[in-house]
């Protein structure tokens, strides 16, 4: 099994997804990523899904359950770099992410992250 | 080339190569990027429920002709403990395991052509066939 790296930058941490994600995978990235949460005290989390062809209902999920996971742990979640055809499947699939933020790319992630934090002081 | 392959399925890794093999098969077929999205993530839901609920199962992967259009048909068996009731395993929400439920609903909405054939003790057999436009 591959694991999914988990890099830090100040008190965010970025996770950019360049594998086929097999389940196990994806379970150990939810821990990975709660370990490293509370370790660094981060306060903001962001996952790069633009090398992911395609979202399942159990990669999905796994999007779900990460941010509702950092949530609780006191950081917000950004998923950026939806592909417009993994978009598309997502919603015909009938899952349509409703807990977790979205943005295009890293750029605005990193941004929407700021604009958050500036606004829940 | 056509002619069929096919994928064992008796591990996750397993459901990555189904994947990855009905990308190949669809690109090769002419189906659209976004129709190639849908027919993967399908793939996927259906090798992950062979996998899940029948402890495996194997992956057919075929070519097929309508006229002068061109399809990819995907027909995922198991010998699992069979679906009692196909209308209501085809509602949306509708588990026995811990997933959302999407896995049979959503993947039919996925595809052009679905079929389900299964029973109590009979196994599952799902067929799809997705059409390039």
């Amino acid at each position: 099994m591959q694991r999914v790296p988990v890099l830090k930058l100040g008190d965010v941490l970025i996770v950019s997804i360049q594998i086929d994600l097999e389940d196990q995978s994806v379970l150990a990235l939810q821990e990975d990523l709660a370990d490293a949460v509370v370790d660094h005290g981060a306060r903001g989390v962001i996952i790069d899904i633009t090398a992911v062809e395609i979202v399942d209902s159990f990669i999905g999920r796994m999007l779900a359950t990460i941010a509702g996971m950092c949530r609780m742990l006191d950081a917000q979640t950004v998923v950026v770099g939806m592909r417009p055809a993994v978009a598309i499947t997502l919603v015909e699939l009938g899952l349509s992410l409703g807990g977790v933020r979205t943005a295009l790319n890293l750029e605005k992630g990193v941004a929407l992250l700021d604009h958050i934090r500036s606004a829940t002081p | 080339m056509t002619g069929e392959r096919e994928v064992v399925i008796t591990s996750s890794a397993d459901v990555v190569a189904v994947r990855q093999l009905v990308r190949s098969v669809a690109i090769e077929v002419g189906l659209s990027l976004v129709d190639q999205t849908k027919i993967v993530t399908a793939a996927s839901e259906l090798a992950r429920n062979a996998l899940v609920y029948a402890g495996g199962g194997d992956v057919r992967i075929l070519v097929v002709e309508n006229g002068h259009r061109r399809g990819l048909k995907l027909i995922v068996t198991d010998d699992g403990p069979g679906i009692p009731d196909l209308e209501l395993a085809l509602t949306d929400g509708w588990t026995t395991g811990n997933g959302l439920g999407l896995g049979l609903s959503g993947s039919r909405r996925l595809v052009d052509e679905f079929d389900l054939l299964s029973g109590p003790g009979k196994g599952t057999t799902v067929t799809v066939t997705k059409w390039a436009r």
